[in-house]
C-alpha cells in the first residue's frame, strides 16, 4: 500500500509525515519510523526513483570535500592557519596544503596569510574528526579586494543555477569576477557591484520558485 | 466553576506564532500564549565553547532562559536564578529527545530563550518558540515539540492557566509533547493531586499541544511556504507565482480545521502516553 501524503516539491517540516510506504527509501534529511518517511528539516520534498529526500530551506553549512568555501583566518599556528568558514567546526589549513614550500622555522607565517585575510580554498578533508582545507587548487586565492556577501548555504545551488547558468548569466552581463563558496559567501568586484547585490537579494529571497533565471535576466538587461 | 476570562475549561488562550522574527539569528521565533510571550533564537551548529563541554559524538543544545525585568508587575531582577536555571535544564531535556545531535559531532547549539512578557506558563511558551525556532534554524528534528499546562480548580480541568487562575489552583501540570511519537518530554507538577485526577489534567493538557502543534505548523509555512514572489507585486503577475500560490495555498487552508475540529474532540486515548520523563 502506497499512501503519497506530500507530492514533489511540497512544502515540508520537521515531523512532516511524507509517504506510507515500505517500497520507498528515506535519503537525506528525513527517516523511517514505522511505515511512513517523515521529514527532519524544513525543506523541499524531492523524489530519486524510490529515494525521497528533503532539499533544506535553511541550516548552515555541513562541510563536503571538493567543495570550495570562502574563510576568514583566524589563527596562525605553527604548521597552518585555521579559517572560520561559518560552518560546525573552524577549518585547518596546513603549510603543506599551499603550494609554495614554506619552512616554518624560518618564515614568517603572517606573510603569507595574516589573521583576518579572505582565503577562497577548498575542502580537502572532511570528515568527524578533522575539517582541513587546501590552496592547491588552481581556482583558490588569496582576496585584497572586492566585496564579501552571505547569503544562506541553502541557496548556494540556487545562485550557481544548472551547469552555473545563473552565476555566469550575472557575470556575463554585470562584467563582475564573482565567486561563490559553497558555505554561504560569495565575493565578488567590477563595475557593476550594486547589480550584482541586487539579483543575489532577489535570488535568496526567491529560491523556492521556478523561472529565476529568466527574471535576473530580465532584470539585468534593463540596468 | 467559571474562568476568569471567560474561557471553557480546555480553550487556549489566543496565540500568536511567528518564524524569523531575528533576521541575525540561524533560527527564531515568537510565541505568545494570552499575556505570555517568549522569544528564542537559535544560533547553529557552530563551534561548542567552552572546549570541555563538547560532545565527541554528538551536538551540544545549551538553553539560556532569561526573563526581562519588565516582564511581570514586579521587577526581575536580571541575571540567572535557582528558577531560571532549573527551566534551562527542563528545556532542554524536553527538546532533546527530537532533536538529532549525533549529525554534529562536537558542534554546539545555542539556544536563547527570553520571556518578555509573563503571566503563567513561561516554560511552555519557551518551549514552543523554542522548537519553532529550532525547525527554522534547519537543524535536523524528529518531530516539533509543543508544551501546554493544565490544572484543576474547583472540579474541573483548566487548559492553559493564566496567572490568576494559577494563584487558586490546587495543581498546576506543564507538559511538552511529541505530536508523532506519542511521547512526553517534560512534565512537572506544583501542588497536589490525586492519581484520577492527574490522569484528567495530562489528557486536558495533551488535547491543548495538538492544538498547538497545528498552530506551529502554520507558523512555520507561513515564512517558508510558496508565496507570491516579491517581484512580481510590483509589475507582472508572473506565472510562476501564481502557479505556486494556487497549488500550494489548499494545504496551507486544511491545516486551519483541524485545529476547530481538535478543541471539541473528546481527550487521546489513554494509550497515548508510553514515556513518562521528569
Amino acid at each position: 500500500m502506497t499512501d503519497m501524503l506530500k507530492n514533489d516539491r511540497d512544502v515540508v517540516v520537521p515531523g512532516d509525515e511524507i509517504i506510507n510506504s515500505m517500497d520507498y527509501l528515506p535519503g537525506k534529511n528525513s527517516f523511517r519510523k514505522g511505515n511512513s518517511i517523515y521529514s527532519k528539516r524544513v525543506g523541499l520534498v524531492s523524489m530519486h526513483g524510490r529515494v525521497i529526500s528533503v532539499i533544506p530551506l535553511s541550516g548552515v553549512y555541513i562541510p563536503k570535500v571538493g567543495d570550495m568555501v570562502i574563510g576568514k583566518v583566524s589563527e596562525i599556528q605553527s604548521s597552518g592557519w585555521i579559517a572560520d568558514i561559518k560552518s560546525t567546526d573552524r577549518a585547518y589549513l596546513p603549510v603543506s596544503g599551499i603550494r609554495e614550500f614554506v619552512d616554518t622555522g624560518k618564515t614568517d607565517m603572517s606573510k603569507i596569510y595574516a589573521v583576518g585575510d579572505i582565503i577562497y580554498a577548498k575542502i580537502n578533508v572532511a570528515n568527524q574528526s578533522s575539517l582541513q582545507l587546501s590552496m592547491m587548487d588552481p581556482r583558490t586565492r588569496k582576496f585584497n579586494s572586492g566585496r564579501i556577501m552571505p547569503i544562506s548555504p541553502a541557496k548556494v545551488p540556487r545562485l550557481i543555477g544548472k551547469e552555473g547558468s545563473m552565476i555566469n548569466l550575472i557575470k556575463n552581463k554585470t562584467n563582475c569576477r564573482i565567486n561563490v563558496g559553497q558555505n554561504g559567501l560569495v565575493w565578488f568586484e567590477g563595475d557593476k557591484e550594486n547589480l550584482v547585490t541586487e539579483s543575489i537579494r532577489i535570488i535568496e529571497r526567491d529560491a523556492i520558485y521556478e523561472g529565476l533565471t529568466d527574471r535576473i535576466s530580465e532584470l539585468l538587461e534593463k540596468a | 466553576m467559571k474562568r476568569k476570562d471567560d474561557r471553557k475549561p480546555g480553550e487556549l488562550r489566543p496565540i500568536v506564532a511567528r518564524v524569523g522574527v531575528i533576521p541575525r539569528a540561524d533560527g527564531s521565533a515568537l510565541f505568545s500564549m494570552g499575556r505570555t510571550t517568549a522569544i528564542a533564537a537559535v544560533y547553529g551548529p557552530r563551534e561548542m565553547h567552552p572546549k570541555r563541554m563538547q560532545s565527541a559524538d554528538s551536538a551540544v543544545l545549551k538553553t539560556i532562559y532569561s526573563m526581562a525585568p519588565f516582564s511581570t508587575s514586579e521587577r526581575v531582577r536580571p541575571g540567572p536564578s535557582r528558577r531560571s536555571h532549573e527551566i534551562c535544564k527542563v528545556t532542554r531535556q524536553a527538546l532533546e529527545p527530537a532533536v538529532f545531535l549525533k549529525e554534529f559531532p562536537k558542534a554546539g547549539i545555542y539556544l536563547f530563550i527570553n520571556i518578555i512578557e509573563a503571566d503563567a506558563g513561561t516554560r511552555t511558551a519557551g518551549i514552543n518558540a523554542a522548537s519553532l525556532a529550532l525547525a527554522d534554524a534547519g537543524i535536523p528534528m524528529r518531530d516539533l515539540v509543543t508544551a501546554a499546562a493544565a490544572g484543576k480548580v474547583g472540579n474541573d480541568y483548566f487548559l492553559d492557566l493564566e496567572g490568576k487562575e494559577e494563584d487558586e489552583t490546587k495543581c498546576d501540570l506543564p507538559i511538552a509533547y511529541m505530536h508523532n511519537e506519542k511521547k512526553i518530554t517534560l512534565m512537572q507538577m506544583d501542588g497536589d493531586i490525586s492519581p484520577k485526577d492527574a490522569r484528567g489534567v495530562i489528557d486536558a493538557a495533551i488535547k491543548g499541544c495538538e492544538v498547538i502543534y497545528d498552530i506551529q505548523k502554520k507558523a512555520l509555512m507561513e515564512k517558508w511556504g510558496y508565496k507570491k514572489p516579491h517581484a512580481a507585486e510590483k509589475k507582472e503577475p508572473a506565472e510562476t507565482g501564481e502557479k505556486a500560490k494556487q497549488a500550494k495555498e489548499k494545504p496551507a487552508e486544511k491545516k486551519v480545521e483541524p485545529k476547530k475540529a481538535e478543541q471539541k474532540k473528546p481527550a487521546p486515548k489513554k494509550s497515548t502516553k508510553k514515556e513518562v520523563k521528569k
